[in-house]
């Protein structure tokens, strides 16, 4: 899967939960200040991910993940790794 | 400093025959059932296969709700939400957007519910656990689950800084809530409150009312006819589901901004039997009853026989007969000179938490419209009621006349509740 097609995904699974820029949402955006996401929702984002690209991710990767273009680089290295 | 008088300026309904004011009026005025069966309780193998569940909210809810807001909330969640969302509408306030930053310190919510999310925890939250799934329960279940959930979510909505609770008192749970918000609002603790009950549509909350066999089993093949309170040939309640929100304000408060003034609250009360004197957990006392009744209409300060209309508990159960029995007491009326008495659930079943909610929306409504909609499927009246037959309309009765209707909740644990509506303008 190309780095375009997982930013797709992830902006599929983020967009219901986007509050603001959900029209300019790019791999530098942050998922809690610039798209102004309830931070309690990041929990079932991680969870929709891991169905989404079948992989599994652990509470202190969930953590690592701030911008869209971190969660891009989490699922290619767990695919990678795989 | 003197108590407030308190008013109704709005309405919301979600109802089994009908969602919303002109569809839930329509229905009532002429006598549309929202029974229906339902496969999936066949499936299961319930005795009773009939319910009331309001149509169209799939569609529906993504008027008011965003997909954000609908992914952490269950169906009474956002039965709460909409009627909520109708009665501030219609009481001619503006939805607030979500983004505004402000809060309405005067306005709070009272919701009440018997059951609350017990899909939530049967469907998704105790698979997932017994399954050691735990991790994997997102971050929506505590919302959904909470007793205080259908409130909690309302207030966000609409940005609410009052108080904003559920309470819970089983069938009685909806009039409690409204005479709970009535009296803040009287005492000055409150500009503003939305206030009645709402329940969800669950299997898992009515299989449990139908493995004690208080559910009619006799009906599944003719829905509209399964709901019949106060026949000889009851044989138990339906179940229903759905929502009905008052919004009560101080009359100042209606006053000062123009607002059109549905019925003025004037009096209520609550209490509990105690499960004493022939009451049980599962079963009024009628000294409680009657107590209940009678310091409702004292606090509304008139003559029993001023009251136009009883919209009654009356489920379609063995009670029925004892409770036309406590309001003949507790008015001290004969039969021949009581009020009309009618079952709102005869049209859309026994929507517990609900209930109370729906059925004072429909009292409103008919102080409102001055109408007094009929009871279905008691053609056959119980023989303990034949004295009191002239009292019971089975058609929509127009009364141009109509001032007053009182209207009174019973729930398991012996918890009653008695409120009294009168038209405004009367």
């Amino acid at each position: 899967m190309s780095d375009q097609q997982i930013f797709t995904e992830i902006v599929a699974i983020l967009t219901p939960f986007v509050k603001a820029n959900a029209d300019a949402i790019t791999l530098e955006s942050s998922i809690l200040k610039d798209l102004q996401v309830n931070s309690a929702r990041l929990v079932d984002i991680v969870i929709e991910i891991e169905d989404k690209f079948g992989i599994e991710v652990k509470d202190d990767d969930a953590d690592t993940i701030r911008t869209v273009g971190d969660a891009v680089a989490l699922v290619k290295a767990k695919q990678a790794a795989a | 400093m003197a108590e407030n008088r308190v008013v109704v300026t709005g309405l919301g309904v979600v109802a089994p025959n009908g969602v919303g004011l002109p569809a839930f009026t329509t229905a009532l005025r002429e006598g549309q059932s929202g029974i229906a069966f339902h496969q999936h309780l066949a499936d299961a193998n319930f005795g009773c296969q009939v319910g009331g569940i309001p149509p169209g909210i799939d569609e529906l809810q993504r008027r008011y709700l965003t997909d954000e807001e609908l992914f952490a909330m269950n169906p009474n969640m956002v039965y709460a939400a909409i009627a909520g969302i109708d009665a501030w509408t219609d009481a001619g306030l503006a939805r607030p957007p979500r983004e505004a930053d402000e809060v309405d310190w005067d306005t709070g919510a009272i919701i009440g519910t018997g059951i609350g999310g017990i899909d939530t925890v049967a469907e998704k939250l105790a698979p997932k656990v017994d399954a050691g799934k735990v991790g994997r329960l997102g971050s929506t279940m505590v919302e959904q689950i909470m007793s205080s959930g259908n409130t909690a979510r309302l207030a966000g909505l609409l940005g609410l800084g009052n108080q904003v609770s559920t309470n819970s008192s089983a069938c009685s749970t909806g009039t409690e809530a409204i005479i709970d918000s009535f009296l803040r609002i009287r005492e000055g603790r409150a500009v503003r409150m939305l206030a009645g009950g709402s329940e969800g549509p669950s299997k898992y909350t009515w299989a449990g009312f139908d493995a004690m066999k208080v559910l009619n089993r006799t009906r599944n093949a003719t829905p509209t006819e399964a709901s019949r309170p106060m026949s000889a040939s009851a044989a138990g309640f339906v179940p229903g589901a759905g929502a009905g929100v008052l919004m009560l304000e101080s009359l100042a408060s209606a006053e000062r901004r123009g607002a059109r003034i549905y019925a003025e609250v004037l009096g209520a009360h609550i209490n509990c039997g105690g499960h004493r004197m022939g009451g049980s957990m599962t079963a009024p006392t009628p000294t409680g009853v009657r107590r209940c009744i009678r310091g409702a209409v004292e606090m509304a300060g008139i003559r029993p026989d001023e009251i136009d209309a009883i919209n009654g508990h009356l489920t379609a159960t063995f009670a029925d007969p004892h409770e036309v029995a406590s309001w003949s007491a507790a008015l001290e009326l004969p039969p021949a000179r009581m009020p009309l008495l009618h079952s709102t659930k005869s049209l859309i079943g026994h929507t517990l938490g609900a209930a109370g909610g729906i059925e004072c929306v429909t009292s409103v409504l008919e102080l409102h419209h001055r109408f007094v909609h009929g009871s279905l499927n008691c053609e056959d009246l119980h023989p303990a009621l034949a004295d009191y037959a002239p009292r019971i309309p089975h058609r929509t009765v127009e009364l141009p006349g109509l001032r007053v209707i009182a209207k009174a909740s019973f729930g398991f644990g012996d918890v009653n509740s008695a409120i009294v509506f009168r038209r405004f303008d009367a």
